[in-house]
């Protein structure tokens, strides 16, 4: 969820009155932002960084405002204050047009083909006779970076430039190069540069080093020129300092070039529409109909919309309202998206609460069931529940345990931040082995269980993903002596428990096994109406010591799906 | 420390407690434990451990703890009580004809005797005679007063010294002062001169032969602990897990097989209608998964619906506008949210005749999240959905605030929010009375219809879905900062051992 910052008091002027912050937050509430945080430039420059740096910084109260991701023309304090007047019945909702100049004709932007290579798209606008001041002039800025950040995601599918129109001459074109052929005077640079010098220069520039990527590796390089042969930009790292803008600037070209040409647009739309209150307007319309809310009339709910910027009128036809959805609202795709505005002007908790009225049956999970059923009565047999983490290391299911991680059989993660989430756990006991290794402070004996999903790769057919859980239960005894005869013990209790009885094939038994978790002669497998469903024995010492444990230690691991 | 008593009063000597008990009788008001000691002629320990053994024994005795001070001759005053002192040796010591003064320093008690002796003017020297100093008598008789007050000390009469004349001795290491604690004796509520045997336990034999009736019971310390039982626990995060279960069933609702932690983009998020370029696709928040890396078994005929949703609208909607790629749809993951499972079962029943439903799960998700004392890359989220024909906004809050309720929280209210598959969208805040101020408790939403038509679900079916994670009603409940202390390997054992049970709604 991106978050804006706006001046208090300029908000509050904007706004036409003054706010508590109890009230405002209260306001934000009901349109749907967030008054997140209440501070100041030093605040946060102190917090940041310190108080020694601070003090030179300004003290105006800062309001941070957290706005849902999908509404960009809430970024910055124009847009911010347009809706909540028009939300507040204090302003008419405006309606966007798009002019021609007064004289001449409209502005070009030539794509050649070339640009299909690295970045086929483009969309261009002009901001006619604006004036700027400081402060507008820095939410015009500040604006760009927010959408950068959010829809463009970091410049990668949208990249805006911006361009004092009275310093260069269309039509323009939007070309791509190899890097070497281009060649300019770059934003607040003295000299010029080729493209591959700039990449070089820039990798080390902390703001412009991490758009680099997007383009590097391709064989040329976007570029838009003027009529002149004057380079606007190189999209999506840097703008020529020749049509740079600054406070004097009447006129702003405005390209967005992009992967995603829907994108382009709404990002061009929005900030043209955001500025366009300091000068004349171009526009997009679309008109949608939409049908009646439940149980508000017709007109209310024309009313309600228009409050949400979203010009309504009735049609006369039926229960029919035209709506005019202005080019600020991208995120309207669908009625649905309509009928929320609706709901939402007429604030989600005036509505009544009501009840589904369906007769419904609830059936638990079969195998959820039965783990609900016997951890309860494992824990009565005196072990303890621990809850541990379904993703692991590689080491944790294989070196640890005397195993190569290619036989485990685990699934892997391509991109773990860490080696504690290299592959999914295809056993519980390293979990509770590092659990009793974080609490070797507790008097012994540990008695320990978990009944909770391994992961494991599987092939078969049906197994979509191919990978698939497996329940299982495992438990380890932690002692100055093995124990073997108490794990053995809450085996055999956990069979009572689940109506198995001890006889070789139509019951449950035990036979000596082989397994490098185990000490040697001390190791069984569990075999119920002659299937293997698990093991238990005593810990090899190796895997005692690899999990920095000192006692001995028996375990139990078996699955409980055979059991459904 | 266990309850019944340890001391049992067969460790007293017999004796004493018969004399301290026939003593007692005879008594006007009390005994006192001192003196009773000397006049039995035992020690002091002996008539206390009389005194302990019968308070153990009830209302028999009450005694009182006194502490009197008293005076005691020390090692030196003990041997000047018997020899006399110093100064009045020194003088018996001299002949008629005077003592050379080097003589007499001599003599153990010489130098000191000497002093003391000078100042009292018993003595005299004559410094003029040849060979050295001569000492003489000056008086006839003398009278030994330190000896005699000593004396008077041991004789118990130290009341006949002045303050004065005591501090003096004091100074002298002749005397000293101890503390004396002893105890004041007087007759209990139940006082007798004989005791029965106290019982430390009921025996099975007792309740045989009946012998119980007679017996008298040392009683217990209510005071101390109980033993501490060797028992199992359950974990507090599944002690919580368990009573959200037993709410959805309550309200009817059934629950969903979550057990495949493992899911495809596509059905984690295309389904959905999250688009393919949402920062949740990103590496940054999702785990991929390099083996098994893809899924390629789709329903064919809804991946196409999904793609068409996705790249040009449909179904009333306008779309993404994108091209959609089923590669990045085909991408495994660890599934960010249970609401992937909710797709597949939505998705299956939109195969059937439509019936209305009402699901429900708690189980992992996972995120590849930066960690922090509130945040784990997997956490378990809780889900509700209803499917029925025509839901509205209204009914959605209407369960939520059942949902809620059978939580203990009934002040609730709701926050426009968004989020790509529902429309509306709303946060749900409760208000907090400890914090005074209303807390995010969940998101809840209508699913929305570029999700749901192009599974086949009919037209005016809606679906509404709510959704909070396990672990933050959990950590409030069990007053835990740190979520390493309650999830993985790092937990606090002690805390689940201590854990209380879980009612959610007290």
């Amino acid at each position: 969820m991106p978050t804006v910052g706006v001046k208090r008091d300029l908000l509050f002027k904007a706004l036409g009155r003054s706010y508590t912050d109890e009230e405002f937050d209260e306001l934000c509430f009901q349109f749907g932002l967030e008054l997140d945080e209440i501070t100041s430039e030093k605040e946060l420059i102190s917090k940041e960084q310190n108080d020694s740096k601070a003090a030179g910084a300004s003290d105006v109260i800062l309001y941070k405002i957290d706005v849902p991701a999908n509404r960009y023309d809430l970024l910055c304090l124009e847009g911010l204050v347009r809706g909540l007047q028009v939300f507040k019945n204090k302003l008419e909702a405006p309606r966007y047009v798009r002019v021609s100049p007064v004289s001449g004709q409209p502005q070009k932007l030539i794509i050649t083909k070339e640009t299909a290579a690295v970045r086929p798209y483009a969309v261009a606008a002009v901001l006619r006779d604006i004036t700027f001041t400081q402060e507008r002039y820095d939410s015009f800025i500040e604006l760009q970076e927010k959408l950068h950040q959010n829809i463009c995601r970091k410049r990668s599918i949208v990249a805006i430039g911006t361009h004092d129109l009275d310093t260069t001459s269309g039509p323009f074109t939007y070309t791509a190069k190899p890097p070497s052929e281009i060649c300019f005077q770059p934003l607040n640079q003295t000299k010029e540069f080729t493209a591959t010098e700039l990449m070089s220069l820039y990798r080390t520039d902390s703001h412009l080093k991490h758009y680099l990527h997007i383009i590097e590796d391709k064989p040329v390089y976007p570029v838009i020129y003027d009529s002149n042969g004057i380079v606007l930009s190189m999209p999506p790292i840097i703008n020529g300092d020749h049509t740079k803008i600054s406070l004097k600037t009447k006129n702003v070209f405005i390209e967005c070039t992009a992967t995603d040409l829907t994108k382009a647009k709404v990002v061009l739309d929005t900030l043209v529409t955001m500025f366009s209150q300091y000068s004349s307007q171009p526009n997009l319309k679309h008109v949608f109909i939409s049908s009646s809310p439940h149980s508000e009339s017709t007109e209310t709910v024309a009313q309600l919309l228009t409050r949400m910027c979203l010009l309504s009128k009735l049609t006369g036809v039926g229960d029919q309202i035209e709506v005019e959805i202005p080019p600020t609202r991208s995120d309207i795709i669908h009625a649905c998206d309509i009928v929320e505005d609706a709901a939402i002007a007429y604030g989600f908790n005036n509505i009544t609460r009501t009840t589904p009225r369906s007769y419904t049956v609830a059936t638990q999970f079969p195998l959820n069931k039965l783990t609900e059923l016997l951890r309860q009565d494992v824990a009565a047999a005196g072990f303890t529940e621990v809850l541990t983490f379904a993703l692991c290391s590689k080491e944790d299911v294989g070196d640890k345990l005397g195993k190569k991680i290619s036989e485990t059989g685990a699934a892997h993660i391509s991109n773990p931040k860490t080696a504690e989430f290299q592959v999914a756990r295809t056993t519980l006991l390293p979990g509770l082995l590092k659990t009793i290794a974080a609490n070797k402070k507790m008097p012994l004996p540990l008695k320990l269980f978990e009944i909770s999903d391994v992961v494991l790769k599987d092939k078969s057919k049906g197994v979509y993903v191919g990978a698939r859980n497996s329940r299982r239960f495992c438990a380890v005894y932690y002692n100055k002596s093995p124990g073997f005869e108490v794990i053995h013990g809450l085996m055999d209790r956990t069979m009572q428990l689940l109506g198995v009885k001890p006889l070789r094939g139509e019951g449950y038994h035990i036979q000596a096994a082989e397994d490098s978790i185990f000490f040697p002669g001390r190791c069984a497998e569990i075999f119920v109406d002659g299937k293997s469903v698990g093991r238990l024995g005593v810990l090899h010492p190796n895997v005692v010591t690899r999990f920095e444990l000192t006692m001995p230690c028996s375990a139990l691991e078996m699955d409980i799906e055979p059991f459904l | 420390m266990l309850s019944p008593p340890t001391t049992t009063c067969n460790m007293a000597d017999t004796g004493v407690v018969e004399a301290l008990l026939l003593g007692l009788e005879k008594a006007e008001d009390g005994v006192d434990s001192l003196e009773l000691s000397s006049s039995l002629g035992v020690e002091h320990q002996v008539v206390v451990g009389a005194v302990k053994s019968l308070q153990s024994v009830g209302e028999v005795i009450s005694a009182e703890q006194r502490s009197s001070k008293h005076w005691q001759l020390t090692e030196e005053g003990v041997e000047i009580s018997e020899l006399g002192s110093h100064e009045a040796r020194v003088f018996e010591c001299i002949p008629v004809e005077g003592l050379l003064q080097s003589e007499l320093m001599k003599l153990p008690f010489g130098k000191i005797g000497f002093t003391k002796a000078m100042s009292n003017k018993w003595i005299r020297v004559d410094k003029t005679s040849e060979g050295g100093p001569l000492i003489f008598r000056s008086v006839q008789t003398i009278v030994d007063q330190v000896r005699e007050k000593l004396l008077n000390v041991l004789n118990g009469k130290d009341a006949e010294l002045e303050e004065k004349e005591k501090s003096e001795l004091k100074k002298r290491r002749l005397l000293s002062e101890v503390t004396v604690k002893s105890y004041w004796i007087t007759k209990g509520s139940s006082f007798s001169t004989t005791i029965t045997k106290q019982e430390t336990e009921l025996t099975p034999e007792m309740i045989v032969s009946g012998n119980w009736k007679d017996n008298k019971f040392k009683p217990y310390n209510f005071e101390a602990m109980g033993v501490p039982l060797d028992c199992g626990h359950l974990h507090p995060l599944m002690k919580v897990r368990t009573q959200f279960r037993q709410i959805f069933l309550e309200m009817g609702f059934t629950e969903m097989p979550t057990n495949n932690f493992i899911e495809s983009s596509f059905w984690n998020f295309d389904s959905l209608f999250q688009p393919q370029q949402h920062p949740a696709r990103d590496q940054h928040d999702t785990f991929f998964l390099s083996d098994p890396a893809l899924t390629l078994d789709f329903p064919q005929d809804y991946l196409q619906r999904v793609k068409k949703v996705h790249t040009e609208g449909g179904f009333g909607s306008q779309g993404y506008k994108y091209e959609w790629k089923v590669e990045e749809a085909q991408k495994n993951i660890l599934r960010t949210h249970t609401t992937a499972v909710s797709a597949r079962m939505l998705y299956k029943l939109a195969q059937q005749k439509f019936t209305p439903v009402k699901y429900f799960s708690i189980d992992r998700v996972f995120r590849n999240e930066t960690l922090d004392a509130t945040h784990l890359a997997e956490f378990h989220q809780i889900e509700g959905v209803v499917a029925d024909y025509d839901l509205t906004l209204g009914d959605l809050m209407g369960v939520l605030h059942q949902f809620f309720t059978k939580l203990g929280i009934t002040k609730l209210r709701f926050k426009p929010a968004y989020n790509p598959y529902t429309e509306p969208s709303m946060e749900v805040f409760s208000y907090h009375e400890g914090l005074e101020k209303w807390v995010e408790v969940g998101n809840s939403g209508v699913f929305r219809p570029e999700m749901l038509l192009p599974m086949g679900l009919p037209e005016d079916v809606s679906v509404i879905a709510w959704g909070l994670s396990l672990e933050r009603p959990t950590m409030i409940k069990y007053g835990i900062n740190n979520i390493r202390e309650l999830v993985g390997h790092k937990v606090n054992l002690q805390m689940v051992y201590d854990g209380p049970i879980c009612r959610l709604d007290t």
